[in-house]
């Protein structure tokens, strides 16, 4: 099976290597009816940066509960209803005036994905992975995250059991709005941390 | 393994193709990559690491110019083949071409993991190094901090260390922790006022 004995084709594309995968797996009888529109129908609706946006959210208009979620990610997350792969061990890490943090994943795409859901393309392609350790202060402002030159900047590099998440701080003027519309402000991005609000 | 997936601090990448609103699949395929993975997963039920290091032993070339889910894709039908599951003569004469797996194991099956490390050997502010070595298999150990000194930040409990579980049946758990570098102890031309932390298991530090 290595490279030398096996005779030079055309790569075929990536649809019919996928399609081909499906249909010996078919074959083999290991795909329950329904399992792949399910699985994708689960991870296009029911995760994603909506989950998180409540918990900053929550965060912002209970003291109590930023306290917890500070001192205990995952277990103040379970609160809200979240939690399970890739969400086991969380960690939340709070923007200040002063402070900026932001996500990365340089040997992979590990990302939190019960309270994201799975991470954007450019989160896992070369540039963002490589640059993010080394250069966060241009590649934040080439993304359109401009920091003033004195705010301390965090990277945490997700290489072994934790998952982040950035609280972002809470817009000026919103103080009068409720929860649920805060939560229509937390962006994807803001939550990554290449985004302020 | 050196490979071509430990990105961190490479140069030449240019810009970050960056959309603040992305749909989660971007073409019907990727989807079913992503459920056929999970399938495959299933199916094989490989150690903790293994699926991880069948991406790291994708042919660097078709690495960096193939999306995620193209490799999560090579990696699923890698190990599919390495576990006896398909063939990939099957693979290539159903996709109509060639079907690229990723490259062979490089380490040794782990047979004697070692022993487990219970009481954390560092506590919070503690001076450590990573160590400066060149594991040929699955490792957590990013290369762009080893031989570099950081300060504990955070102990994470123990867990079973990746760079075992990965070539075999045996495990062996350590302490974890979350090590903060200065960006100036890592780059010459680090920028000043940037902290990198790294989640690392016990065995890959050093005292400093």
């Amino acid at each position: 099976m290595s490279e030398g004995t096996h005779h030079p084709a055309a790569m075929a594309p990536v649809e019919h290597r996928v399609a081909a995968l499906e249909a010996l797996l078919t074959e083999r009888g290991l795909i329950p009816e329904g399992f792949i529109e399910q699985t994708v129908h689960r991870y296009e609706t029911e995760i994603g940066p909506m989950n998180g946006a409540k918990v900053v959210a929550r965060a912002w208009a209970d003291p109590d509960y930023k306290r917890r979620l500070l001192a205990d990610g995952t277990a103040a997350i379970a609160e809200l209803g979240f939690g399970g792969a890739e969400g086991d061990h969380m960690v939340v890490v709070e923007n200040t005036p002063t402070v900026h943090n932001v996500i990365v994943c340089t040997l992979c795409s590990c990302y939190p994905w019960p309270t994201l859901g799975l991470p954007p393309a450019w989160y896992k392609d070369p540039p963002y992975r490589a640059r993010m350790v080394r250069e966060p202060r241009v590649l934040l402002a080439e993304m359109g995250c401009e920091l003033p030159e004195d705010t301390e900047i965090r990277v945490w590099d997700s290489s072994a059991e934790v998952r982040y998440l950035v609280l972002p701080q809470r817009p000026a003027g919103t103080e009068r709005m409720t929860e649920a519309d805060l939560a229509g402000l937390v962006s994807r991005d803001s939550m990554i941390g290449v985004a302020r609000l | 393994m050196d490979g071509i997936h430990d990105l961190g601090g490479m140069q030449g990448f240019g810009a970050v193709d960056h959309a603040p609103a992305e749909p989660v699949f971007h073409e019907p395929w990727e989807g079913r990559a992503r459920a056929l993975m999970e399938v495959v997963l299933g199916a094989v039920q490989p150690n903790g690491g293994e699926f991880r290091h069948a991406i790291e032993r994708m042919v660097p070339g078709h690495y960096l110019t193939s999306s995620y889910y193209e490799h999560w894709l090579t990696a699923a039908a890698t190990l599919a083949v390495e576990h006896g599951l398909l063939a990939r003569e099957d693979l290539e004469a159903r996709a109509g071409g060639a079907f690229p797996l990723s490259g062979p194991v490089l380490a040794p099956p782990v047979t004697d993991p070692g022993a487990d490390r219970g009481e954390p050997r560092f506590g919070i502010g503690d001076q450590v190094r990573v160590r400066e070595w060149h594991p040929p298999g699955h490792t957590r150990c990013p290369r762009y901090i080893r031989g570099k000194v950081g300060v504990v930040v955070r102990l994470d409990g123990n867990y079973s260390v990746p760079d075992v579980e990965a070539h075999g049946s045996a495990r062996r758990h350590e302490p974890t922790y979350s090590v903060r570098f200065d960006a100036a102890e890592l780059w010459s031309d680090g920028q000043p006022g940037v902290w990198v932390h790294v989640d690392l298991w016990e065995s890959y530090l050093e005292p400093a």
